[in-house]
């Protein structure tokens, strides 16, 4: 079977490297019959791939161990789940679903735009050109299908990669981070078509709104899977594997603003193509720090060969982008000039310079420690309070900016119009803040800004909804008429969502840290914790131990909560032992009465560490109203659909 | 392992031919050449972008003042205009139209 993963993925390579050399000839000396073919390539390319990953999925299936892959990252004793999961476990399997995700989005765009080909005929070798680097490296430097005389048992998987959300959260993230390769070959393939109108746009609208949300969805997930499994008491560590993510999600946040200006005012041609670049790049930055090892990460599970590679790539990458663009620049100029420094434009482009800007300041602290190893000779990083500050002097702006934007008309806005407009938001934000320092909430200057300027939003929020259905008549009426407006500001109530339960768990969080014999009590924000006993049991694959402690308040019992530890016997490298945390979801204040056994000494003392966070279940809901709103915003238009077959269709028989 | 190679040869004959596809439909095609929109056709996209934008502006306007975000004075300063942009967008597009239809419905 390994013969026929190495085969299948050799066939993709070859088909991509046909697809990349037969598509960039017939794009450039306008051979139709040829440029067909490159595109079967492509098409050919998905199935092949999809060979190659089956081939895996079975191995570690039949946990057949003469295929190292499976012997190092999966054992007999792993449920049949994380077996299959461990498909991107590894850095070799991770690599095949990019390429499988990519040979199959590509395939799918591909075949969804084929009526505009002479646009598609150049997005062909660009998709192709980013296959060819993955296929190769599948093929020639990381293969999931070495083989080598089978051992008894696997070296199983790391036991903090053994959560449900393993399940889930790596393939919604490389769902998002191969998604941004379409609209940066469309926007390429733009550039060397010459086709700087409207088109490329229009086609991966949905595309890039699909791949923005799930690496949206694929980083909560890892926040959530971060606060149940590693136990630490928190969700986001600034860790250069999670800036990995965000820095393209924030580069993605900019351009699905920044592209709405293209389309309703002509403008910002230039800096669309720079932020899809952008992205992408960041796309593949993010996947090179996970796979690298280059950075001292949870997530760099190895030290591999790929850093240089990858490095390269990106060079070749941030060069070709560069030099069309520059190349296309006359192509780029926008016909219309902004009309006014206060209208919806004017805010969409602060919108967009805070977001690069804080893109930009995270790519230099998870770029810092390479830069001062490869000048210095010695390793600096930067730590938290870094990106906190960068976070509250980028973050709290964007927020009040998502309640100013929306509510400015279009084009300009008089003094007059802004006062009567913003009179209701302001008066809400007033209020919140005050009665906030009055119940002694101004402890925390930024939680204090964050919580007022939430209110400002959702109060600027609910006044459109309102006004609107005022307008036409009917919620659902207004929602229909424009799903994209009405969709993104379903997914500003999401991030307000999220704003709010990070500045609740963590401006106002309280933490405690004692040790504690049986019998013994601690107190953490009016709740009293009782440790009562201590217990081990034998599970699938590893020895669960447990200490039960009581929780009450106000002499009441509220409810029975078992931290403690997991030792997994059999693990790569070594036994190892995990931290299992317990966690109570107080529905009074959405927070959690969250409890890490931070140490269980042999006399059975426990010490415990206890965490009360208030609100931080608002940041798990923001998540299902995040993918409400952007399937609104992405559900079809028929009306809009209609426009747009009317506005291409002479084109299309053009091409 | 042989039957691995056999579905590894199958499935690279099978690639072969669907990437040869378009060659063995059109061993010898009328035209090889891939069209491409030409700079009329470029010229009307671009009017029909300015036109879909200019009426989509018009919308926007009716509806922020309809919804108070823009005040009776700012309407009146920008529905002028920005009218004018849509009848100019559409008047450029109409002789084309007219020749496209007046193309279609004469013989070859």
């Amino acid at each position: 079977m390994a013969g026929l993963g190495r085969a299948a993925l050799l066939l993709s390579l070859g088909l991509v490297v046909y697809a990349l050399v037969a598509g960039s000839y017939a794009a450039w000396r306008r051979r139709r019959r040829l440029a067909l073919s490159a595109q079967n390539a492509l098409l050919a390319s998905f199935v092949s791939t999809l060979v190659a990953a089956f081939v895996l999925w079975s191995a570690l299936a039949r946990r057949d161990f003469s295929f190292v892959y499976v012997a190092e990252h999966v054992n007999r004793s792993l449920p049949l789940g994380y077996t299959l999961a461990a498909f991107w476990g590894g850095q070799e399997g991770s690599l095949l679903l990019w390429l499988m995700i990519l040979s199959g989005y590509a395939a799918l765009a591909v075949w969804l735009n084929r009526r505009t080909r002479d646009l598609i005929a150049w997005v062909v070798p660009v998709l192709a050109g980013v296959a060819v680097f993955f296929a190769f490296m599948l093929c020639f430097v990381s293969s999931p299908f070495k083989t080598a005389p089978a051992p008894a048992d696997g070296a199983g998987m790391v036991p903090s990669l053994q959560n449900p959300y393993m399940l889930a959260h790596p393939p919604l993230l490389y769902l998002g981070y191969v998604g941004l390769t379409i609209p940066f070959a469309f926007a390429m393939g733009a550039l060397l078509s010459r086709r700087t109108d409207e088109r490329w746009i229009v086609a991966t609208r949905r595309w890039t709104l699909a791949a923005w949300t799930f690496l949206g969805v694929g980083q909560l997930l890892g926040a959530h899977w971060a606060y149940v499994e590693i136990g630490w008491g928190g969700y986001y560590a600034w860790d250069p594997v999670e800036n990995a993510a965000f820095m393209p999600w924030l580069a993605a946040t900019a351009f699905l603003h920044s592209v709405m200006i293209q389309e309703k005012r002509g403008m910002l041609k230039l800096w669309n193509m720079v932020l899809v670049a952008l992205a992408f790049c960041l796309s593949i930055f993010g996947t090179f720090l996970t796979r690298s090892g280059v950075i001292n990460s949870i997530h760099s599970f190895s030290q591999s060969p790929l850093g240089g590679w990858f490095l390269g790539f990106i060079v070749l990458v941030t060069a070709f982008s560069v030099t069309l663009i520059y190349v296309r620049l006359p192509l780029l100029r926008a016909r219309t000039k902004l009309e006014s420094l206060v209208s919806r434009e004017a805010a969409f482009l602060y919108n967009n310079l805070l977001l690069v800007a804080f893109c930009l300041t995270i790519l230099w602290g998870v770029a810092y420690p390479l830069l001062t190893e490869a000048v210095r000779g010695e390793t600096r990083t930067v730590s938290k309070p870094y990106y906190n500050f960068f976070l509250h002097s980028f973050g709290l702006p964007l927020l009040l900016l998502m309640g100013i934007g929306p509510l400015v008309a279009w084009r300009r806005a008089s003094l007059r119009s802004l006062g009567r407009i913003f009179l209701v938001p302001l008066a809400a934000a007033v209020v919140t803040g005050v009665v906030l320092i009055a119940f002694g909430f101004g402890s925390s200057t930024p939680g204090l800004l964050a919580y007022t300027f939430s209110a400002f939003v959702a109060a600027s929020i609910a006044l459109e909804f309102w006004r609107g259905t005022r307008a036409t008549g009917s919620l659902l009426r207004l929602v229909a008429r424009n799903r994209r407006r009405y969709g993104g500001y379903l997914v500003h109530a999401a991030v307000l969502l999220f704003a709010i339960g990070v500045a609740g768990s963590s401006a106002y969080q309280t933490v405690r840290e004692r040790g504690l014999q049986r019998g013994q009590s601690m107190a953490v924000a009016g709740y009293t914790l009782t440790y009562e006993e201590l217990g081990a049991r034998q599970e699938a694959n590893a020895v669960a131990t447990r200490a039960t402690i009581d929780v009450s308040r106000g002499g009441s019992h509220v409810t029975t909560l078992y931290p403690g530890k997991n030792n997994y016997p059999v693990a790569p490298g070594g036994p190892q032992t995990s931290n299992e945390v317990s966690i109570y979801h107080d529905p009074r204040n959405l927070g959690d009465v969250f409890l890490i056994a931070d140490q269980i000494d042999k006399n059975g003392t426990l010490y415990l560490k206890a965490l009360v966070k208030p609100l931080v279940n608002l940041i798990w809901a923001a998540g299902f109203l995040f993918v409400f709103g952007s399937l609104v915003a992405m559900w079809p238009d028929a009306v809009e659909q209609r426009r747009l077959a009317e506005r291409y269709a002479a084109g299309a028989v053009a091409a | 392992m042989t039957l691995g190679l056999i579905v590894a040869a199958v499935l690279a004959v099978l690639a072969v031919l669907f990437v040869a596809r378009p060659f063995l439909r059109e061993p010898a095609p009328a035209s090889d050449l891939l069209d491409e929109p030409g700079e009329l056709e470029r010229r009307r996209l671009e009017l029909v972008e300015e036109r879909d934008r200019a009426l989509l502006a018009l919308k926007e306007l009716e509806f922020d003042h309809r919804t108070g975000k823009t005040t009776d004075a700012d309407y009146r300063a920008l529905v002028g205009p920005l009218r004018r942009r849509a009848a100019a967008a559409l008047q450029a597009l109409e002789p084309r139209a007219e020749a496209r239809h007046e193309r279609i419905r004469s013989p070859r």
